[in-house]
């Protein structure tokens, strides 16, 4: 065991360092290091823009997606070089936050399933930011019961016609390609009557509609098919195999999103340093303390375990199901953290104005987007499932869809209706 | 960097969980438990054969000299069996002591027989029914003795020596006590399997470990360091309950079905695994940091504390849950790793404590 770097390790930081130091947008630091959870502050700049900016420098020079092979705009390099990086990146890592959902979760299904063509045209835009992905997977009938999805696709010739919705779509108003998953086959059972594609989010018929979020935001989209038409060469996977296309997907998602995750423990230790509270320093105070000492354990935790699982995937180990802990226990926290933050300030934490807030109202920010992170991309209850079933082996739930068709699978329709 | 054991601390964990399955099973914590016998001492000398005790300790004195990564694990597994042995005591706690601090003379002295398990050592410091202010003692030390009486001491009954904590001249210090002749009485305790005594001592004959002064000082360096250790075995201990757990709500029918299937024991099952992971990550860090004295030791033994006193507390409780009524009979296992789920929160100190400790760590915030 050894947490210190190898001297290669440290030649390859050295050399990052140096690259961030001469070329990173020092003028969007200050602002960066103040954007709340779920939020990338820029100033005066427009964001997109920046992270455009600043992802394509690092594409050119070599530091985009460290991992991803030389061909398809990555590096080649280690996982532990990968994490090096990260650490260097620093503030400017939170630019990244447009790209995730493609260079995390489009990307390795692209990998898995795209001709070589494809990948070679389609990977390395992606890595420099100049082309922008999203994922086309929760409807409005169920996001928890991704697999009850009803988005049709018909095959006409060698194309696809689809028909349906899709919800919640991040970015897909900014995106210029969306991985789609669709049903196929209604008679048979829901998983396996599933097919993947990716299309082109400019294609006819494809309607996007913002909708504004609890935090005011408006991060998703409702995304409407009106006899869009994918060739079937943008299929992904087989006729009927989209489920186990999906579940490369989900689990990149997880560790996408769980490797680098925020928890707040940052901006509640800043702010409590801080803070003078009616019986002094809160820093000084027992109960602030035990609370500051579970936040520490815990985040460290998290990312102690990221480092395990960093060498498990160096050993060439495949990432499983137990990674999903990471957006569990975040999530949890940052709402917790973010609760306990404003409380300590009183009627004066309820305060959005980023002029007169503490640190641009950081706080407040995680606060209204903390819920969030126990919804998008499992919620805490669907990782609890997993953790229990996949990783422990308890037994499933009890399905009242098991062996039934997809077709005859009973819905919230159906109870309106019955009562 | 590298995150993980290396395979020769994997072989040690392995042996030692291979020898521990065969020779200490529940039923001999249960025997100390009813009395039939103090400790398990045939399980004590095996360990001694295999060198477990010796790991950590250098070969000039007697030891393995392997490091502290192989007897972490060599903890864990004592931990998963709730093993009754001294050995958080004698090599964690009293044969640390002496190697952090003792002069030359004291470890050539003490430590080969510590580490082949001819002596058993304990750490004697808790006094009354709070939790012991160190500058506030009221066992004293004089010329050379010692006089006062150290309440629920951990292998108090057993140990051949013991580091005791007490008031010098100028505060408290750390003293090498032999415990022949020294009047011990059996105390009850939670967890039943620690041989726990009161020791009365009465100008007992004593040799300075750490001088007046230095012993507050002293003292953490010992906690932090043995923390890791004690983290060890609150994975392992934790670890089997959640197993316990889980299996028998595999086994186990309502309404028809496995109670397994029960979302509400399913995700309660699923926050256990949840912090044993954490609390195991954050032992693996604090492991590293112990075997190359690394600058940030304090906040990670704190911090590993801190998650594995959690974990542990967590997956015992819950354990008893998951098996209902047959969780609260004595003739079940569940309560065995409750009460030594409870013995190791405590013992060096309880969550307040460290929760400073830990906060006190942070960098930036130097106490
Ligand atoms: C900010 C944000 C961004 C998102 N971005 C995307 C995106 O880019 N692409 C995309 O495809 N989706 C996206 N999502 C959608 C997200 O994946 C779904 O919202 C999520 O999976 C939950 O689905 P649902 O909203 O349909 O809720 P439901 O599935 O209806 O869940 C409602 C409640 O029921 C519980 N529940 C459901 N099933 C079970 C069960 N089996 N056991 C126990 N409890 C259960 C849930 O935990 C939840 O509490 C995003 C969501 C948010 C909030």
């Amino acid at each position: 065991m050894d947490f210190s770097d190898t001297q290669a390790e440290a030649t390859f930081r050295e050399t990052a360092r140096a690259w961030i130091s001469a070329h990173a947008p020092t003028y969007l630091a200050e602002s960066l290091s103040r954007s709340g959870f779920g939020s990338t502050r820029t100033g005066d700049f427009d964001p997109i823009e920046e992270a455009k900016k600043w992802q394509k420098a690092k594409a050119d020079a070599g530091w985009a997606c460290l991992q991803w092979p030389k061909d398809y705009g990555g590096r080649g390099a280690t996982p532990i070089e990968s994490v090096i990086w990260n650490q260097e990146e620093g503030v400017y890592g939170k630019l990244s936050g447009t790209f995730i959902i493609g260079q995390g979760m489009c990307a390795p299904t692209m990998m898995a399933y795209a001709n070589e063509d494809q990948k070679r045209r389609y990977l390395p835009k992606l890595a420099s930011g100049e082309e922008i992905w999203c994922q086309l997977f929760s409807e409005p009938h169920g996001g928890s019961d991704l697999a009850g999805l009803r988005t049709r696709a018909i095959k006409d010739g060698d194309e696809w016609v689809v028909n349906g919705q899709k919800i919640w779509t991040s970015g897909a108003h900014y995106s210029d390609y969306g991985i789609l998953i669709t049903r196929t086959d209604p008679e048979v059972a829901k998983h396996r009557g599933l097919t993947m594609f990716f299309l082109d989010m400019r294609s006819q018929g494809v309607e996007i509609r913002p909708i504004k979020q609890a935090n005011g935001d408006s991060g998703f989209n409702e995304v409407f098919f009106d006899n869009v038409r994918i060739p079937d060469a943008q299929r992904l996977g087989e006729v009927g195999d989209g489920w186990k296309v999906a579940l490369t997907t989900l689990m990149n998602e997880r560790l996408a999103i769980g490797g680098s995750i925020a928890t707040g423990f940052p901006e509640i230790e800043a702010l409590v340093k801080e803070l003078v509270i009616t019986a002094g320093p809160a820093i000084e105070d027992a109960s602030v303390r035990a609370r500051l000492a579970d936040w520490y354990a815990k985040s460290a935790g998290l990312k102690n375990t990221g480092a395990r699982a960093i060498s498990a995937l160096s050993k060439g180990e495949i990432p499983g199901p137990e990674n999903s802990i990471g957006k569990l226990v975040a999530g949890g926290m940052m709402q917790d953290i973010a609760k306990y933050g404003m409380e300590l300030q009183g009627l004066g934490g309820l305060v959005t104005d980023p002029t007169i807030a503490r640190s641009q109202a950081q706080i407040q920010a995680m606060l209204m987007r903390s819920p969030a992170v126990r919804i998008e991309g499992g919620t805490d209850q669907i990782l609890r499932n997993i953790i229990a079933e996949r990783v422990l082996g308890l037994p499933e739930d009890m399905r009242a869809d098991k062996g039934l068709a997809f077709s005859q699978i009973p819905t919230s329709t159906d109870a309106k209706r019955g009562s | 960097m590298n995150f993980d054991f290396s395979s020769e601390d994997r072989m040690v964990q392995e042996q030692v969980k291979r020898f521990l399955s065969e020779r200490c099973s529940l039923g001999r914590y249960r025997e100390v438990m009813e009395g039939e016998t103090a400790h398990a001492d045939d399980v004590w000398q095996g360990l001694s054969e295999m060198g477990v005790q010796g790991t950590a300790i250098p070969e000039a004195y007697g030891g393995v000299g392997a490091g502290y990564l192989p007897l972490c694990l060599a903890a864990q597994e004592l931990g998963a069996v709730l093993a009754p042995v001294a050995f958080s005591s004698s090599i964690y706690l009293a044969s640390e002591a002496i190697l952090q601090f003792g002069t030359e003379d004291q470890k050539e002295r003490y430590l080969p027989r510590l580490a082949s398990g001819e002596l058993i050592g304990t750490l004697a410091v808790s006094e009354g029914l709070a939790e012991p202010a160190l500058d506030a003692l009221e066992v004293v030390s004089g010329q050379d003795t010692v006089t006062g009486t150290k309440l629920m001491v951990p292998h108090g009954l057993i140990a051949d020596i013991a580091i005791v904590v007490a008031r010098g001249s100028e505060g408290a210090e750390l003293l090498i006590v032999p415990l022949e002749g020294v009047q011990r009485s059996a105390v009850e305790g939670v967890d039943p399997s620690l041989a726990a005594a009161t020791l009365t001592f009465s100008g007992t004959a004593c040799e300075v470990l750490v001088g007046s002064g230095e012993g507050k000082q002293a003292y953490q360096t010992l906690l932090n360091r043995a923390a890791v250790l004690f983290a060890f075995e609150q994975i392992g201990g934790a670890e089997q309950a959640l197993n316990m757990a889980v299996a028998y709500a595999k086994e186990r029918f309502a309404f028809g079905r496995p109670i397994g299937s029960f979302q509400a024991l399913k995700h309660m099952m699923a926050d256990m695994y949840v912090a044993l992971k954490l609390a195991e990550s954050n032992a693996y860090y604090a492991a590293w940091a112990l075997q190359n004295d690394a600058e940030d030791l304090p906040l990670a033994a704190a911090t590993a504390r801190v998650s594995a006193t959690q974990a542990f507390q967590l997956c015992a409780r819950d354990n008893i849950q998951v098996h209902g009524g047959m969780g609260f009979t004595w003739a079940f296992d569940c309560h065995l790793f409750y009460r030594r789920s409870n013995y190791l929160a405590v013992a060096l100190g309880g969550s307040k404590a460290w929760d400073d400790h830990l906060v006190n760590a942070l960098p930036g915030l130097a106490a």
